[in-house]
């Protein structure tokens, strides 16, 4: 008998394309798993929804479940159904995205401001002492920052 | 027109926006005045068409063509967006501006449809919100800066909110059905939205040093919605498909 449970240990083998310390369990969006005797659907919520890792991330999720030989069919759809924000990352997901360099999302940012923006803790250092430089940066999900303490630039993870 | 066929005119033209939009914002990649804005407006820019592809789905759904087909295959005349998106990005001032009173109405038009009676509209809508207020925090902290930067910053922002303003109003053309959007509680009317609109970015406009253009000038260029455009979309449409044009049956 296969449990969600178990598929949801397998998903955590499945790493964000982009953030590859975090497991796509881990950053929250994986929003349903459905067993039937052997055959697992998994559903995904996009995390933005312009997010070009969106079909890689289905792909993987295919690919990685097809490899275990003790599960049947997989199939995989993207719903918006639940929408995904930054508090849906665990506190597992938190540590892998400072593992990676990033400073972790603040909890609860659903009114965003560039306040919030400002204090971003360093991923370095922990010093709050930083300042906001773009809110936006590489990918959708990050926000440029600068540590006024040890004089480092980094990414933060945009609250969302 | 009955309340599917005017859903569809409703999704085609807020997906239109989207992509059109999108695709001017792409324009400063390569080219914005600083590296952070540069970013800025190519993040918004993929923000944007990444929805437009969302709100396609929804109308495929609904049994129109897919996405792609839907985004790449269209002339200007069957493009339901408005005039506003379509126009140059010219000098960096009206590009501002014009993303501050697009994205403010945009970030209406989905914090209202988050309610709609529509669930798979209100699903994205509730997606959206929350990423679009990234693009209006970013559009104000420039109107601010800038309006109230010197004086030939204010000048440039002023001159550019003057140009862009009846464009602005024309993303409020009324919908051919939309009386059975409201009755449905699908979408809250344009007329209502551009309330909304005005309630918000008129004391923004204000804190910024900026003055709206008196009520006399206030004369909305509407036609877009009905695939009437400016000379502007049809080369726009041409430079976005010419990679899709080459082989449109090549799997990417």
């Amino acid at each position: 008998m296969i449990s969600e449970a178990y598929i949801r240990e397998e998903l955590k083998q499945v790493k964000d394309p982009e953030i590859p310390t975090i497991s796509i369990v881990d950053l929250g969006i994986v929003t349903g798993i459905d067993i039937n005797d052997k055959n697992v659907h998994v559903t995904l919520t996009p995390t933005f929804a312009g997010c070009p890792a969106l079909r890689l991330m289905e792909d993987m999720v295919v690919n990685h479940l097809n490899a275990n030989s003790k599960l049947g069919e997989i199939t995989v759809e993207t719903s918006f159904e639940t929408t995904w924000t930054t508090d849906l990352i665990t506190p597992e997901g938190h540590i892998a995205i400072k593992k990676h360099g990033l400073a972790p999302p603040k909890r609860s940012c659903s009114t965003i401001s560039m306040e919030i923006l400002e204090s971003t803790k360093c991923p370095y250092c922990d010093s709050g002492d930083t300042s906001m430089k773009s809110p936006f940066g590489p990918t959708l999900c990050r926000s440029l920052h600068y540590c006024n303490n040890c004089k480092q630039a980094f990414e933060g993870f945009k609250p969302i | 027109m009955n309340s599917i066929d005017a859903l569809k005119e409703l999704l085609y033209k807020t997906a239109d926006d989207q992509l059109i939009i999108g695709h001017r914002n792409s324009e400063w990649t390569g080219l914005g005045p600083i590296l952070e804005e540069d970013i800025a407006f190519s993040s918004m820019a993929q923000d944007k068409v990444g929805q437009s592809e969302h709100l396609y789905n929804l109308l495929h759904q609904l049994g129109e063509a897919d996405a792609d087909t839907v985004a790449f295959t269209r002339n200007a005349s069957q493009f339901h967006s408005s005039k506003f998106v379509e126009l140059p990005i010219g000098d960096y001032s009206f590009s501002l501006i014009r993303h501050f009173l697009f994205d403010f109405a945009e970030y209406l038009r989905f914090e209202s449809l988050r309610g709609s009676a529509y669930e798979p509209l209100a699903q994205v809508a509730n997606k959206f919100f929350g990423e679009i207020k990234y693009h209006t925090m970013h559009a104000n902290t420039w109107l601010d800066q800038l309006g109230n930067g010197n004086e030939e910053s204010h000048s440039k922002m002023q001159d550019s909110l003057n140009y862009a303003w009846n464009y602005a109003l024309g993303i409020f053309e009324p919908g051919p059905a939309e009386k059975i959007l409201i009755d449905e509680n699908i979408f809250i009317g344009e007329e209502n939205l551009r309330k909304r609109w005005l309630d918000v970015i008129a004391p923004l406009i204000q804190n910024s040093g900026l003055s709206l253009p008196s009520n006399d000038e206030w004369k909305p260029i509407y036609g877009g919605r009905n695939g009437r455009h400016t000379e502007h979309l049809q080369p726009l449409l041409e430079e976005m498909t010419e990679v899709y044009s080459i082989d449109p049956s090549a799997d990417w």
